[in-house]
């Protein structure tokens, strides 16, 4: 597993999808058109006014579009791929990285975040993926970084009502880093936010540092000074820099990744090797992923497995189906939708809307609901007959699905079911197939 | 098998095939037995950290309107000293009937780190501290447990989030939205084999088989109608994904009017989008308009009999802070405000010790300070309401809560 994502992205470049950079031009022109629209009410240019919500409008249905697509490339290459594990770190790393669009266009856009700032790194080094995340524009936009001023700034001086957001920092230290039992306080979190003032996006440039929006001075931030009279870059870099290397960053993230693809309740073991080799290797992350798969409690089988989040259970069932590119690919984008998106949704995973910035719930417990499992259940005996054209037979499928460890009760219940159809959705539903092995 | 069976008649000939009902859990028929009092409580968890600051302005507070500069005007005069959010004015009939209350200056014991999870764990727990209890199981299903009769049907967590506060060991039923199942017989008979080893999922999916029964109109049907099962499908989903969006509040609380006026006596769900960190004036129009539509439309499903003997408890995991931040928005605070409503409250009153908004007498100089505990009224509410002991509550609903004196919350 390990040494396949050393290897290249075969997935990435097999099935593209852009990176949010490439993205901003049409942001810019989106902004644009609004302007034109806001310029055109004030002169009461009812024509001008039309013409821009026209444009407006093509954008927004043009980029929803783009969306599905986006989505269909996502789900092909977890499908198509023989490095599954990439596909699920990616997935892991998104959602600790949870960062929302909360405009139009934006909205739409959060799998090209995901493939600029958190794709690339995660067979490297999560400090460089943190610096990623905390200078992009999308994270930048959710946790209102993009709002903040120094309250002594330069441009402070001038409009006495910018001021502070403590949204970013907060969450940076109780999610993505330290971990809420960190011990930070709010001192940390207010000296934190005055240090990250200054980072900023425009559609036009991307990412950029404003020394003149950013608070001047020494920060305090765990007992350490940052920053000098001139607000700088460098200054943020470092305290990311000492945030990846303390002890209590090692050990959440650990946590984090034992518990998503371990257990809900890793042993401890297991975690505390995790967090060394974390440590030891100022956050390798190929190092620590290694920590764990050669760990002995990462294979026990003394509890069941993870239950698959409802994005990997759709995709697994697609692939354990056969569904392949060809028809992925034909499908049109309201099938799609009512095939895969939709059915998520109902499972409890709206397609990249987690509720919050601390993205999706890892406990078992959060899936398995009633209504989860009606969902998961519809699913598995309705959508296999709408993406294929036969449907195979149950009972060589619950090989094909589960191999020879599948159990006795489900191949039984494969063997006896009256139609192909309940086969087939009882091998899909069945606890073997919900749970990751 | 034949056309049109209907859950129950399957569960009949499950029966008749020798399935035992004890050992068959898919297949265990709900106990309607007569519900084991009479009034009613909705718990509202509003979550993202709601501005009480803003949804019940302090505006006969000399300090306010400095400290909140575009966030004070146009309010709802309620009693002199405070004013109603402007968003919230749907709400005023409500006041004027006593039917609406606010509690000020209250929190949780959380303190100083200010995090959403953290703080909505700690306030639906109902416990006095974060450990390793916390998230086991919720005050709400401890209560349940303290009351003799309760079965599934008397509590319902609704909507999609996990309702902690109603997980626990007392049963209770949890909706959204309503699914249809389609399985033959044979097919439930093979699916309850499958789930037999892993109890977590077989629970989950008998209260789903039932549930999907609950509206009349999910029926398992027959293997005889191969369209079924994709039709059910795909009209759910389309149910339950093209709703317009911002409309499933209005969904929750029929669904929640509808149930309390049956066995039901208990239902809990969530409201959010409470976290204003900017732009407040504009980003708190949607869950303010969502609470004013939830509450009179409580009072409007309910009927005035039924809702004569509601009591709706809406809470939040923490305030804010006192000053508006430099983006128009407020950041996590520590003293908030309760939204109490129904026809068994004293209302048209704001409840609470008021400690004031100079900075000294700010708890770290930047939020209200608590002046008391969300959950000591919470218990006198389930006092007064179901007639638990103090005792009871002090030990087995919140334990280590000392709820100090009486109230006089309800009528």
């Amino acid at each position: 597993m390990v040494s396949r994502l050393a290897g290249e992205d075969e997935m990435g470049a097999r099935f593209p999808i852009p990176e949010f950079s490439e993205f901003l031009p049409r942001f810019a022109a989106f902004q644009e058109a609004r302007k034109a629209r806001k310029a055109a009410r004030r002169d009461g240019d009812a024509a001008a006014v039309r013409d821009a919500q026209d444009a407006l409008r093509s954008m927004v249905r043009e980029v929803r579009r783009a969306q599905t697509d986006w989505a269909r490339q996502t789900v092909l290459r977890r499908c198509e791929t023989h490095d599954g594990f990439r596909e699920r770190l990616v997935q892991f790393w998104g959602d600790h990285f949870t960062a929302r669009g909360k405009a139009p266009l934006l909205r739409e856009a959060q799998a090209l975040y995901v493939e600029e700032s958190i794709r690339p790194h995660v067979s490297g080094r999560f400090g460089e993926m943190l610096y990623a995340v905390v200078t992009s524009p999308l994270m930048l936009h959710y946790l209102d970084q993009n709002r903040s001023f120094g309250p002594n700034s330069a441009i402070a001086q001038r409009k006495p009502q910018a001021g502070l957001n403590e949204n970013l920092a907060r969450e940076l230290l109780e999610l993505h880093t330290l971990g809420v039992d960190g011990s930070y306080g709010q001192n940390d979190v207010r000296a934190l936010a005055e240090l990250l003032t200054g980072l900023r996006f425009t559609a036009e440039q991307g990412f950029r540092f404003h020394p003149k929006l950013a608070e001047p001075g020494q920060a305090t931030v765990l007992g350490k000074r940052y920053g000098g009279p001139e607000p700088a870059l460098s200054d943020i870099r470092a305290v990311l820099d000492d945030l990846v290397r303390h002890p209590a960053t090692a050990r959440h993230i650990a946590r984090k990744l034992a518990v998503h693809f371990v257990a809900d309740q890793p042993d401890p073991a297991l975690v505390a090797a995790m967090a060394a080799r974390f440590s030891e290797t100022e956050g390798d992350l190929i190092q620590v992923y290694e920590a764990m798969l050669s760990h002995p409690a990462a294979w026990r089988r003394d509890g069941p497995g993870n239950v698959k989040q409802p994005l990997a259970f759709v995709t697994s069932g697609l692939r354990a189906l056969g569904v392949g590119q060809a028809h992925l690919r034909r499908m049109d984008r309201r099938g799609f939708h009512q095939r895969l998106i939709a059915p998520m949704e109902v499972m409890g995973q709206p397609w990249q809307e987690p509720e919050g910035p601390d993205g999706w719930a890892e406990a078992d417990s959060h899936w398995i609901t009633p209504q989860g499992m009606a969902a998961r259940l519809q699913w598995a005996m309705a959508a296999p007959r709408l993406m294929l054209p036969r449907l195979p037979d149950p009972r060589d499928f619950v090989e094909h699905a589960l191999g020879s460890e599948a159990p006795e009760t489900v191949r039984r219940a494969a063997g006896a079911s009256e139609t192909r159809w309940e086969g087939v959705g009882l091998v899909l539903i069945s606890p073997a197939f919900q749970r990751h092995g | 098998m034949g056309n049109g069976l209907t859950r129950r008649q399957v569960l009949w000939r499950a029966g008749a095939l020798g399935c035992s009902a004890a050992a068959s859990p898919l297949l265990t028929p709900l106990s309607f037995a007569s519900a084991p009092w009479d009034n009613r409580l909705v718990a509202i968890i509003l979550r993202g950290g709601m501005d009480g600051l803003d949804i019940c302005r302090p505006v006969g507070d000399s300090e306010f309107a400095g400290l909140r500069p575009g966030l004070s005007e146009g309010g709802v005069p309620l009693d002199g000293f405070f004013e109603l959010h402007p968003d919230l004015a749907d709400l005023e009939p409500l006041w004027q009937a006593q039917e609406l209350a606010f509690v000020h200056a209250t929190s949780t014991p959380y303190r100083d780190k200010r995090s959403h999870f953290d703080g909505q764990d700690l306030l639906e727990a109902g416990t006095a501290a974060l450990g390793s209890s916390v998230g086991r199981d919720g005050w709400l299903n401890r209560m349940l447990a303290e009351v003799p009769g309760a079965v599934a049907e008397t509590a319902y967590a609704i909507g999609r989030e996990e309702m902690l506060l109603m997980a626990g060991a007392a049963p209770v039923s949890g909706w959204w939205p309503d699914l249809d199942i389609t399985l033959s017989a044979q097919g439930l008979r093979l699916l309850e084999a499958t789930l037999r080893d892993d109890p977590a999922m077989a629970e989950a999916m008998a209260q789903a088989v039932l549930l999907a029964d609950s509206d009349g109109s999910g029926v398992i049907a027959d293997s005889d109608a191969p369209g079924a099962a994709m039709t059910a499908m795909t009209g759910d989903m389309q149910a339950a994904t093209s709703g317009k969006p911002g409309q499933a509040h209005l969904r929750i609380a029929e669904f929640t009017a509808r149930k309390l006026r049956e066995e039901t006596r208990v239902a809990a769900f969530s409201l959010s989008g409470w976290d204003s960190h900017s732009n407040q004036a504009q980003s708190l129009r949607r869950p303010l308009r969502q609470l004013s539509q939830v509450l009179n439309g409580l009072r409007d499903g309910l009927g005035p009999n039924v809702w004569g003997k509601t009591t709706v408890i809406a809470m939040t995991e923490f305030g804010r802070t006192a000053r508006i931040n430099g983006t128009g928005g407020t950041d996590h605070g520590t003293g908030g405000t309760m939204i109490l409503a129904g026809g068994a409250l004293r209302g048209g009153r704001v409840l609470g010790h008021w400690p004031g908004l100079a900075e000294g007498d700010l708890h770290a100089r930047r939020d209200l300070m608590p002046t008391s505990d969300v959950r000591s009224w919470t218990a006198w509410i389930l006092r007064e309401s179901f007639g638990l002991s103090q005792e009871r509550l002090e030990r087995e609903v919140f334990p280590g809560l000392d709820m100090g004196s009486a109230q006089g919350i309800l009528r």
